[in-house]
C-alpha cells in the first residue's frame, strides 16, 4: 500500500482509524493543547453539584432560561475572543452594549422612529466606536487597555446622558425585538429537521474534505471517525431538543448567537481573514513582513467587537424589555470578557476559537441560575464567577508552560 | 472539478508578479545606489551600491553589524530607505512595504526567519499569499506544494501540520527559506540562511542556490561562512561599518583576502594596490574605524 504524501516521513507517528484519532487527542492533551476540554470539565462539575443541590436546575425550564440568557452576553463574548486572539483587550464592551440599547430605545420611543432604524443605528455606534478605537491604536499606538477603559467610563456617562432624568425607557411592548429576543422558540418537528440538516451539513464538509484530500494524495480522516463524530453530533443535539422541547425549545436568541458563533469559527479557521488575525496574534512583525495588511486586520477585529458588544446590548434590551441605567454596567462587561477566557482563548493571543465564547458563556450562566436556584445572593456569585475566571486563567497558563515543553508553542 | 481548479489556483501565484509584467520563472536584475540608513546616532549604512544581474549570486559579507540585514530588510520593503535609489531591471521602484517588495518578485528569508509560532508549517509557508478557492482557504492545494517545497530542500519535517513551535531550529529555517520559494519570485535574498542547519540540508541550500540562479533568478546570499560563499557565489560585497568596502569576482578571491576586507586589513592593500602582505596589517582596523560605530 502507498503512504500518502504527508506521511512519508518514517518518524511521523502513524495514526489510522478511529483509534487513532483518539490516541491523537490523548497526546495533544498531554502536549498541553488542551483546549475547551477544561471548560467542559468544568460544565459537568457544575451541573453536577447544582444537581444534587436542586434537581430543579437540570430541568427543561431551566436550560432553557440559561441558554436564552447566556446568548446575549455570548454575542459581546464573542467580540472579545476576537480581541484576545489578537492579544488586545477591550474593556469597554459593556459600556458599549449598553450605549447601543440607550440609542435604540431613545430612538424608537422617544423619537417614534422605526425598530429597524432604531437597532440599526444602535449595532451602528458600535460600528463607530470601533474605528475610533482601531483609530487610536494604529495612528497613536496607544495601549488598547487604555483607550478601552476610558470607553468603560465614557461610554457609561453617554448612557446615563442619553437616558436622561427617569432612567429607564420601556420598549414598546409589542415591539418585534421583544417577540424575537424573548418569546420565539424553535421546538417540535421544525427543529428536529433543523438538527438533521446541520447533521446532514457537517457529514457533507466531512465527505468533502475526504474526497478532496484522497484525490490530492494526502492522508484523510477515516470514515469510521466522521461517522462516529456526526454520530456523536446527532445524537447530541436530538436529544437536547427533546430535553428542550419539553419547556419551550431552543430560543430564537441562542439560535442566533450559535449561528454566528459557528459563522465567526469558519471565518476564522478557513479564510484569509481568520488566518491572518491567527498570524497577528501570534507574530505580528512576521506577519508584516509576509505581507499581511496587519492595520486593516486591527480595524477589522476593533470594529467587529464593538458593533458585535453593541448588537448584544441591544438584544439584550428586547429580552429585557428595557434599557436602564444599569444596562451594560461592570455585570454584562465581566462576563463577557470572563467568558472568553473561562472558554479556552488564551490571553497571550494567538490561540482561541469562537466556540469558547458559547462554552463560557454557558458556565458562567450555568453558575448564576444554580445560584439563583439554590437561592444564594448575587455577593456570592461575584466570588464564584471570580474564582473561575482565576482558575481558567491559571489553566491557560499552565497549559502554556507544557505546551513550551513539550513543543507546541 | 477537482483537477482543472487545482492547476488554476497552482498557476495564480503568476498574479501576484502582474505588477511586474514579465513572463514566470525569469529572474530579476536589482540594482542599488547612494543607500543609507540611519536608526537614531546609528548610521547603519551610507552610500551602498551593489548591483545582482539576474542569473547571478551575490554574496553579501561582513562583520557583526555591518549593515547587512538592515540592507536586506531595506531591499525586503522592511525599512525605508533615507537615501539612495533602487532599480529594478533598470527601473526606479519605491519598495513600499513587504508586500510591495512581494509583488515586484522580491522574496526574502530574514535572518529571525519571522515565522509565527502558532500556526502550522502550511499557513506560514503561504502567510500573505494563501491560496484560495470560492473565498475559501485551498488547503488541499496549500498542503501539496508545501510538501514538493519541502522535498525540494531535503527537508525533514515530520509533518507540515504541526505549530512552528513544535520544530527545530534548522527545521524552521528550512520552512523559511521554502517560503521565499513560493509565488515564483524573480529575486531571493538570503540572510544566514544556512546558520542552524545540519550538513545535508546546507549542501541541499547551497544546491538550491546553484538552481535558482540556473533558472536566471537573482540571489543574494548573506553568509558568515566563507567556504559556503566561495563554493556558491559568483561575486561577492563586502560591507563595513555600513559603507562598501571591498567588491571581488569569487573566481579570484582567496579566504584571506577576504577575511582582510572584511576586518578591515584590506583597506591599506588597496591604498597601496594590493601589494602589501595581507597579514601583519592588523593595526589598521584601528585606524580606519571610527570609534563609536562599531555594533
Ligand atoms: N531597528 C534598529 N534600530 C536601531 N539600530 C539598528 C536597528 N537595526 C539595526 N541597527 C543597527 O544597525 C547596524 C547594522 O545592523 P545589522 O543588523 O544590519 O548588522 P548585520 O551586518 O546583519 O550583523 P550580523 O552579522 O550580526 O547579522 C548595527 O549597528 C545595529 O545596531
Ligand atoms: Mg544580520
Amino acid at each position: 500500500m502507498t503512504v500518502a504524501a504527508d506521511l512519508a516521513d518514517e518518524r511521523l507517528v502513524q495514526s489510522k482509524g478511529l483509534g487513532g484519532a483518539l490516541d491523537l487527542v490523548w497526546r495533544r492533551l498531554r502536549g498541553g493543547d488542551l483546549g475547551s476540554l477544561p471548560v467542559v470539565i468544568g460544565l459537568i462539575v457544575i451541573c453536577a453539584v447544582f444537581y444534587s443541590l436542586d434537581p430543579r436546575f437540570l430541568s427543561s425550564f431551566s436550560l432553557v432560561n440559561i441558554l436564552a440568557y447566556a446568548a446575549p452576553i455570548g454575542i459581546i463574548s464573542l467580540g472579545i475572543v476576537l480581541v484576545l486572539l489578537l492579544g488586545e483587550i477591550d474593556l469597554s464592551v459593556g459600556s458599549v452594549s449598553g450605549m447601543g440599547a440607550a440609542v435604540m430605545a431613545v430612538l424608537v420611543v422617544k423619537e417614534s422612529q422605526s425598530l429597524v432604524l432604531g437597532m440599526a443605528a444602535g449595532v451602528g455606534v458600535g460600528v463607530v466606536v470601533g474605528l475610533v478605537y482601531a483609530l487610536l491604536y494604529t495612528k497613536l499606538g496607544i495601549p488598547s487597555f487604555v483607550f478601552s477603559l476610558a470607553g468603560l467610563l465614557g461610554f457609561q456617562g453617554v448612557l446615563l446622558y442619553i437616558l436622561g432624568s427617569d432612567g429607564t425607557i420601556n420598549l414598546p411592548p409589542n415591539s418585534g425585538l421583544i417577540e424575537f429576543a424573548r418569546f420565539s422558540y424553535l421546538t417540535g418537528t421544525a427543529a428536529y429537521v433543523a438538527v438533521a440538516l446541520v447533521v446532514a451539513l457537517y457529514v457533507a464538509g466531512g465527505l468533502w474534505k475526504v474526497r478532496q484530500r484522497k484525490r490530492a494524495d494526502l492522508s484523510a480522516p477515516s470514515l469510521v471517525t466522521l461517522g462516529v463524530k456526526a454520530g456523536l453530533l446527532a445524537l447530541g443535539l436530538g436529544w437536547l431538543t427533546w430535553y428542550l422541547g419539553v419547556d419551550r425549545g431552543w430560543s430564537y436568541l441562542f439560535l442566533l448567537f450559535a449561528a454566528l458563533v459557528v459563522g465567526m469559527d469558519l471565518m476564522l479557521r478557513r479564510t484569509r481573514w481568520g488566518r491572518h488575525v491567527f498570524a497577528v496574534g501570534g507574530n505580528e512583525e512576521a506577519a508584516r513582513r509576509s505581507g499581511v495588511k496587519v492595520g486593516r486586520i486591527y480595524v477589522s477585529v476593533f470594529v467587529l467587537t464593538s458593533t458585535l458588544a453593541a448588537l448584544g446590548g441591544v438584544l439584550a434590551a428586547g429580552q429585557q424589555t428595557s434599557v436602564s441605567q444599569a444596562t451594560g454596567t461592570t455585570d454584562t462587561n465581566l462576563m463577557a470578557i470572563a467568558a472568553a477566557v473561562i472558554g479556552g482563548t488564551s490571553l497571550f493571543g494567538g490561540r482561541g476559537s469562537a466556540y469558547s465564547a458559547m462554552l463560557g458563556i454557558i458556565v458562567l450562566q450555568a453558575i448564576q441560575s444554580g445560584l439563583n436556584i439554590v437561592g444564594v445572593d448575587s455577593s456570592v456569585r461575584f466570588m464564584v464567577t471570580g474564582a473561575v475566571l482565576l482558575l481558567a486563567v491559571a489553566i491557560d497558563s499552565i497549559a502554556r508552560r507544557a505546551r513550551s515543553s513539550s513543543g507546541r508553542g | 472539478m477537482t483537477s482543472p481548479d487545482l492547476t488554476k489556483t497552482q498557476a495564480s501565484p503568476a498574479s501576484d508578479r502582474a505588477g511586474r509584467g514579465d513572463p514566470a520563472g525569469s529572474g530579476l536584475a536589482l540594482s542599488l545606489s547612494g543607500v543609507g540608513k540611519r536608526f537614531g546616532a546609528v548610521q547603519a549604512l551610507s552610500d551602498i551600491s551593489m548591483e545582482v544581474a539576474a542569473g547571478e549570486v551575490v554574496a553579501l559579507v561582513g562583520d557583526n553589524g555591518a549593515g547587512k540585514s538592515t540592507l536586506v530588510k531595506i531591499i525586503a520593503g522592511v525599512y525605508q530607505p533615507d537615501a539612495g535609489e533602487i532599480r529594478l531591471d533598470g527601473k526606479p521602484v519605491s519598495i513600499a512595504g513587504p508586500r510591495g517588495a512581494q509583488n515586484l518578485g522580491i522574496a526574502t528569508v530574514f535572518q529571525d526567519l519571522a515565522l509565527c509560532d502558532n500556526l502550522d508549517v502550511v499557513a506560514n509557508l503561504f502567510l500573505g499569499r494563501e491560496r484560495r478557492q470560492l473565498g475559501v482557504l485551498d488547503e488541499v492545494s496549500m498542503e501539496q506544494e508545501a510538501w514538493r517545497l519541502l522535498r525540494r530542500l531535503s527537508a525533514k519535517i515530520p509533518s507540515v501540520r504541526i505549530p512552528i513551535a513544535a520544530l527545530s531550529g534548522g527545521q524552521r529555517q528550512t520552512v523559511a527559506i521554502a517560503r521565499s520559494l513560493v509565488g515564483d519570485p524573480g529575486i531571493v535574498i538570503l540572510d544566514e540562511p544556512t546558520a542552524a542547519l545540519g550538513v545535508a540540508q546546507t549542501a541541499e541550500v547551497l544546491a538550491l542556490v546553484r538552481r535558482l540562479r540556473e533558472t536566471g533568478l537573482g540571489v543574494i546570499l548573506v553568509s558568515h561562512n566563507m567556504s559556503d560563499v566561495l563554493a556558491v557565489a559568483d561575486r561577492i560585497e563586502v560591507l563595513r561599518l555600513g559603507r562598501n568596502a571591498a567588491s571581488f569576482r569569487a573566481a579570484d578571491v582567496s579566504v584571506e583576502q577576504l577575511v582582510a576586507a572584511i576586518t578591515g586589513a584590506s583597506e591599506r592593500d588597496r591604498a597601496e594596490r594590493g601589494e602589501a602582505p595581507i597579514g601583519g596589517t592588523q593595526q589598521t582596523k584601528t585606524v580606519d574605524a571610527p570609534a563609536g560605530e562599531t555594533s
